[in-house]
């Protein structure tokens, strides 16, 4: 590693800066260090600082995101499959363990709208379930390279952007989970025809493993973009990342 | 191998013109990075039943090897490009590379393993040394295909269709990795035994 300040040992500094980050983001960052040290012994040289080589992946990434964008086909609808094809048993899949997911009181809940809508009034739970359904099988695709296919119903959000009034010039909505999760999608996405705010799975109420009681599917998204236990949404110009965009997942995350 | 080949002087022209050269290198890091990355992707979901060692993936972790493959992607694509439209363009491709008749590949397979291979002129390839560079070229059109169909199985899901669905085009993305894997041994131990054909793709002679 480069000298940066003559007398302080570099490996000590990163450790101290590290030292300053959430928990998350500090594991990230050390072990992209010694990633880098993984690239020093191929090349056998030390030509890369580990700020700068971050900071030029994370730039690179952003092109990614125009690129996928200029990609993405509003009409272009994900591949559907026949009901036997669906995966059994659908995984359950979060950075916590199933035992550890959010427990919603679909009694109590309430779905809070913001931003760039004309009517902010919280949706029940009913009220939702009252919108015209819609149902799809479709891939679900983690961003880890495994696949399966489940089976999802609920309202497209496009019909609920129209009804909320919805500014779709806005160019992001932004989702927020009971477990904290937070998710930002372009609007494209979010007024696709199969983006939908899935209810139920498999025709039956969503269960607390897949998000109860509301999670976002989007089939033109990895799984990480789609989220789950959806307690508010807000429609915005503002990208306010997501819980794994933030570390360094392709904020697009399409497919 | 005709006599007159081997005969012949390999210094008169450059045995690779600065094109090749400047794409093999390009192509050599940006294939390693998307390989060292690979493997780190890889881990998150294995195919099979074994894990590439951290210490030869690149990346560090999943967020982390998924940057350094989607950069290095671009340079692979564009560079590639470059390569195959002025191999296509100079008759480079078609001087060097064919005919293969398979006779020659065993002929020449058998001399190969027997150390009988003459390596004088390294202007011409011999049978074995086409098939493989024919082969590698193919592997990596197929790698990047393939790349392309897992990547985006839903704009792209015409091509994802065509390597047989998602899954199946994850473990052709594997397989076509693990060929030019293979292709990279059989090279770079055969550039450090005939230190000179290195030499060629440095200095050109």
């Amino acid at each position: 590693m480069r000298k940066l300040i003559p007398g302080v040992d570099a490996q000590l500094l990163v450790k101290d800066a590290a030292r300053l980050m959430p928990d998350p983001m500090r594991r990230n960052f050390l072990r992209g260090a010694a990633s880098l040290g993984a690239l020093t012994f191929l090349t056998g040289c030390d030509i890369i600082d580990t700020d700068a080589a971050e900071g030029v992946l994370r730039r690179i990434s952003e092109f990614n995101d125009a690129a996928q964008a200029a990609i993405f086909s509003p009409t272009k609808l994900a591949p559907v499959y026949p009901e036997s094809a669906i995966t059994r048993p659908f995984p359950f899949n979060a950075y916590y363990d199933e035992d550890e997911a959010p427990v919603v009181d679909g009694a109590t809940y309430k779905l809070e709208v913001s931003g760039l809508v004309d009517n902010k009034k919280p949706w029940t739970l009913d009220e939702l379930y009252a919108l015209p359904q819609v149902s799809q099988i479709t891939r679900h695709v983690c961003v880890e390279g495994w696949s399966a296919i489940g089976s999802w119903q609920g309202a497209q959000l496009s019909e609920f952007l129209k009804r909320i009034g919805a500014d779709t010039r806005a160019k992001y909505v932004w989702f927020k989970c009971a477990e904290g999760y937070t998710n930002t999608i372009d609007m494209p996405t979010a007024l696709h025809p199969q983006t939908q705010m899935t209810f139920k799975f498999d025709n039956k109420i969503l269960p607390r493993a897949y998000g109860f009681p509301m999670k976002i599917r989007m089939p033109t998204k990895l799984g990480y973009k789609n989220p789950k236990y959806v307690v508010a949404m807000e429609v915005t110009n503002t990208d306010r990342g997501g819980y794994w965009e933030n570390q360094g997942y392709n904020w697009f995350g399409g497919q | 191998m005709t006599a007159e080949a081997m005969i012949a002087s390999p210094g008169a022209t450059a045995i690779h013109p600065a094109w090749v050269r400047i794409t093999h290198w390009v192509n050599a890091i940006a294939i390693l990075v998307m390989i060292g990355s690979g493997w780190q992707i890889y881990n998150a979901s294995p195919l099979f039943d074994f894990n590439f060692p951290k210490s030869i993936a690149l990346g560090g972790w999943l967020g982390g090897a998924i940057q350094w493959h989607f950069a290095a992607m671009w340079l692979l694509v564009v560079n590639g490009l470059v390569y195959l439209t002025l191999g296509l363009v100079t008759g480079r491709f078609r001087r060097k590379l064919l005919p293969i008749y398979p006779s020659q590949v065993l002929a020449d397979a058998k001399a190969a393993l027997t150390f009988k291979l003459p390596h004088d002129d390294l202007t011409h390839y011999n049978a074995v040394q086409k098939t493989l560079y024919a082969g590698v070229i193919l592997c990596g059109l197929v790698v990047v295909l393939s790349g392309l169909a897992i990547w985006k199985p839903v704009q792209f899901q015409e091509l994802t269709t065509l390597f047989g669905g998602y899954d199946i085009a994850r473990y052709v993305h594997f397989f076509a990795m693990a060929a030019i894997v293979g292709f990279l041994v059989v090279h770079v131990a055969l550039a450090v035994l005939v230190p000179k054909s290195l030499r060629a793709m440095v200095t050109g002679r």
